[in-house]
């Protein structure tokens, strides 16, 4: 896949916590429509990353971003940008499942009506639609008015993704999603996320490299270098995998280091 | 929790281990037993003369007679302004403090070192206090209006920190899952941190409705000794504590009847408190399962 | 969801969300000026006697009769400023070894089964209401110390049932500072063979120090300021004690006696003592807090 048309752009991106880098220096195009991985070892800024795109960075403490973020015309740090909107457009998925402790249909009523839809009908549309397609539909449909918290650790992720994919995002972000569920769940949520190809723009964190290989068209590697992390190396998937540039790059997907 | 994986390991050995133990053993019997005594004078003195009637009855002859039916109403008047105004004050500053203050910021650290002083403000300072602002100053007078003002000002800092740690204790998964879906601050606030704090918006109230009920030297020149039914706010009335009071130090032979109001004040005390801590107990045990 | 619908959510959030941190901050402001406006209340109340009277004539006049103004009158604060320390201090000087011994035998004596209820009762101890105590102490304390030293009435009293009302903070703070002390320092002392004692006075209190020091000097707060209960055991003659079976009168009984009928340059003399508590109570609070942000840092 050609790299033709970003969506999300990011240009010369930094975060530090305090006077702490966690990355610097990031500038990446994400293609439209495609998978992209960004990859490294744990503490290189990949979370603290991905929180600089829908610019839930606002919420961390302490925290101060430089650079630049685009998606779309939207330019995401510009002071007049409506961040609501902006989070609409971008959903996030976290490594532990996050279901508010609510019944499943709040869970997913709560977001469509801040965002607007008033009719019930509507919403009942959009929820059985999108618990259907992270394959939810089925096993919860007749306890909608249970509590989520009484989800298994893969159902409760899924109902986040329904969640998050009900807002019909442009943009997906998950951050390790599989990484906190057993392997079925696990691989139930690899074959989500790989069903969202060509309809939804998709960055995915992970630490699992063969899950990488299996689902991503790009891959970003990032490595910590002088106490802040870096984009080392981006490209197809195939290409960083099979033929990397940079020697740290070939080192950690060659499984030597990290 | 008792410490005795930690504490058994330690060995008691020895005549200073012994005497030690002897002594701890002995402050603790002291403690229990004039605990004990006094809930038996309550008890004893107090039991046989609480009826229908006398929760009901007005007082007769200054209070030795007849019951507290105007008091009770008048306590519940005076804790209903305390709490009304209290509440949503109390509450807004605990979120603000909460969540939209850090640790580093300065305007947030005044309001908590000016609560930490007002939490430890004498009882009767209040009471000047309220006097002068509430009664004289706003025109108010010796009003109900006037004592539950001062009641509100007093208990702000015990609603406050509860408050405040409840929502500390909701993680913070909710605010980043509720931002993330674009969710704004305030629907994050109604939907999903206020419903997960309130075991301890509840300890709060609890911990303030104690603490005001149980006020007397506040209320004596703000809401006053009249012993009639009020027929509003803006009428002065006595509460079971200020009744105590009085029927304890000004009436001569009004002790049974002081006996029995206390014991009244103190059964209503202990229920709130036994409900409150069982119902966070359930709600808590909720939350947990997650 | 049709896109057109976002621009006019986007505003009614973003309003809504400002109104909501205004009145928030709004609620702030409020509260944090409770204090200042009772600080305000009680200097504006005392000026009338700080100017008329001036602050020296509350420690040098010869007495306290106060009710016929400024010029005539006398105002002498020091007896009530003794029954006042007086009682605190020997409530704190009784209640701090109960309170400390309290916690221990919650923390460690006590099989688990007594600790619990006993933690309970100590709880109950400190929600019994101020007047329901000074009343036990009129009716009963008071006839049995009469018994033996009439009146009965006394600084003794005052000093007793103050001792009982602050036991259970003491008690709370010196149990949850115990709770506190890292178990590496208790299997430590353990590991060296130390008894059950020894490491309790060698590394259990000494690392429990400052919390317990919060807490009695906190407990010392509640004292010097608490009103029903000295007003009703102390007997309120304003008079310097010559033992503790003399009556004492201290400065929030005094308020509590004379506030009903007091006017004019009377009436601000009660305020300056209310705005005495305040200062005293206030110093006592915030060292409490230094202690703690001390821990904190070191
Ligand atoms: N809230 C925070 N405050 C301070 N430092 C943080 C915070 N979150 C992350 N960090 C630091 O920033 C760096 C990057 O963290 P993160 O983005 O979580 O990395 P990753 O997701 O790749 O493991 C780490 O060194 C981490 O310790
Ligand atoms: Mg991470």
């Amino acid at each position: 896949m050609k790299n033709a048309h970003p969506l999300v752009q990011t240009e010369a991106l930094g975060l530090h916590y305090g006077r702490k880098p966690a990355f610097l220096d990031v500038s990446l195009a994400v293609p439209r429509g495609a998978i992209t991985a960004v990859i490294g070892p744990s503490g290189c800024g990949k979370s603290s990353f991905l929180a600089c795109i829908n610019r839930l960075s606002d919420l961390l403490p302490r925290c101060r971003v430089e650079g630049s973020v685009r998606i779309g015309e939207t330019e995401v740090f510009d002071p007049g940008t409506d961040v609501v909107a902006l989070r609409r457009r971008v959903g996030m998925i976290f490594q532990k499942p996050n279901p508010f402790p609510l019944s499943i249909r709040r869970n997913l009523e709560l977001p469509l009506k801040e965002h607007g839809m008033r009719g019930r009908a509507e919403r009942d549309a959009v929820i059985e639609r999108t618990l259907t397609d992270v394959g939810l539909w089925q096993e919860v449909h007749d306890r909608l008015d249970a509590s989520a918290l009484g989800l298994s650790g893969g159902q409760q992720q899924r109902l986040c993704l329904a969640r998050a994919l009900a807002l019909e995002p442009e943009v997906v972000l998950l951050d390790e999603p599989c990484s906190a569920l057993d392997p079925i769940s696990s691989g139930v949520v690899e074959d989500l996320i790989v069903s969202l190809r060509g309809r939804y723009t998709v960055v995915v964190v992970t630490h699992n490299l063969a899950q990488a290989r299996r689902i991503a068209d790009r891959v970003a590697f990032f490595w910590v270098q002088d106490g802040a992390g870096r984009l080392i190396e981006e490209g197809e998937a195939d290409q960083v995998f099979g033929d990397p540039r940079d020697e740290l790059t070939a080192a950690y997907v060659g499984g030597a280091r990290g | 929790m008792v410490d005795h994986e930690m504490w058994g390991s330690t060995p008691a050995r020895g005549r200073t281990d012994r005497l030690v133990a002897a002594v701890v053993w002995l402050a603790a019997t002291v403690v229990t037993a004039v605990f004990l005594w006094i809930l038996a004078d309550l008890l004893r003195h107090g039991a046989g003369q609480i009826s229908w009637t006398f929760l009901t009855a007005a007082p007769a002859s200054a209070g030795r007679a007849g019951g507290i039916g105007p008091i009770l109403v008048s306590t519940a008047w005076i804790l209903a302004v305390c709490l009304a105004v209290a509440l949503p004050l109390g509450l807004g500053t605990a979120v603000l403090l909460a969540e939209l203050t850090s640790a580093e910021d300065a305007f947030g650290r005044l309001v908590r070192r000016s609560l930490d002083v007002l939490a430890g403000v004498p009882s009767i300072v209040f009471g000047l206090f309220g006097n002068a602002l509430f009664c004289v100053y706003l025109g108010l007078g010796f009003s109900i209006l006037s004592g539950g003002l001062t009641l509100a000002c007093m208990v702000l800092p015990i609603l406050i920190r509860s408050a405040e740690e409840g929502l500390r204790a909701v993680p913070d998964e909710y605010r980043l899952g509720g931002a993330a879906l674009g969710l704004s601050r305030g629907k994050i606030l109604l939907h999903l941190l206020l419903p997960a704090a309130v075991p301890g918006l509840i300890v709060g109230v609890v911990l303030g409705f104690g603490r005001a009920i149980a006020e007397t030297a506040a209320l004596i020149f703000t809401s006053g000794y009249v012993d009639r039914m009020p027929g509003s706010v803006h009428d002065s009335g006595r509460a079971l504590s200020i009744h105590i009071y009085d029927l304890g130090v000004n009436i001569p032979g009004g002790e049974t009847n002081a006996y029995a109001t206390a014991l009244v004040l103190v059964a209503i005390l202990l229920l709130t408190n036994t409900a409150a801590s069982l119902l966070g107990d359930r709600l808590r045990g909720r939350h947990a399962e997650s | 969801m049709s896109t057109a619908r976002r621009p006019s959510g986007r505003s009614r959030q973003w309003t809504s969300d400002r109104l909501l941190v205004w009145t928030l901050r709004g609620c702030g402001v409020l509260t944090g000026a409770v204090v200042a406006l009772i600080a305000v209340f009680l200097v504006v109340e005392s000026f009338g006697a700080l100017s008329g009277v001036g602050l020296l004539r509350f420690f040098s006049d010869p007495s306290w009769h106060p009710s016929a103004g400024a010029a005539e009158g006398t105002f002498n604060l020091v007896p009530m400023l003794l029954g006042t320390l007086l009682t605190a201090a020997g409530a704190v000087l009784v209640a701090t070894p109960l309170g400390l011994f309290s916690a221990l035998f919650c923390r460690v004596y006590a099989p688990t089964a007594v600790a619990r209820p006993y933690r309970r009762l100590i709880e109950l101890l400190a929600g019994i209401p101020s007047v329901v105590y000074g009343f036990w102490g009129l009716v009963v304390l008071v006839p049995l110390i009469a018994r033996f030293r009439p009146p009965g009435a006394s600084l003794l009293a005052g000093v007793l049932i103050l001792a009982l009302m602050i036991l259970p903070t003491i008690a709370l703070a010196a149990d949850a500072a115990l709770s506190g002390v890292p178990r590496r320092y208790l299997r430590g002392a353990a590991a060296l063979g130390l008894g059950r004692w020894a490491t309790l006075s060698g590394v259990a209190l000494p690392a429990a120090r400052s919390g317990i020091a919060t807490g009695v000097i906190l407990a010392a707060g509640r004292a010097l300021g608490e009103t029903m209960a000295v007003l009703m055991v102390c007997g309120n003659v304003v008079e310097m004690p010559a033992s503790v079976f003399d009556p004492v009168r201290t400065l929030t009984a005094n308020i509590a006696l004379e506030m009903a009928y007091a006017v004019g340059d009377h009436r601000s003399a009660l305020f300056v003592s209310g705005l005495f508590l305040l200062v005293l109570v206030s110093g006592l609070v915030l060292a409490a807090e230094s202690i703690e942000r001390r821990k904190v840092v070191g």
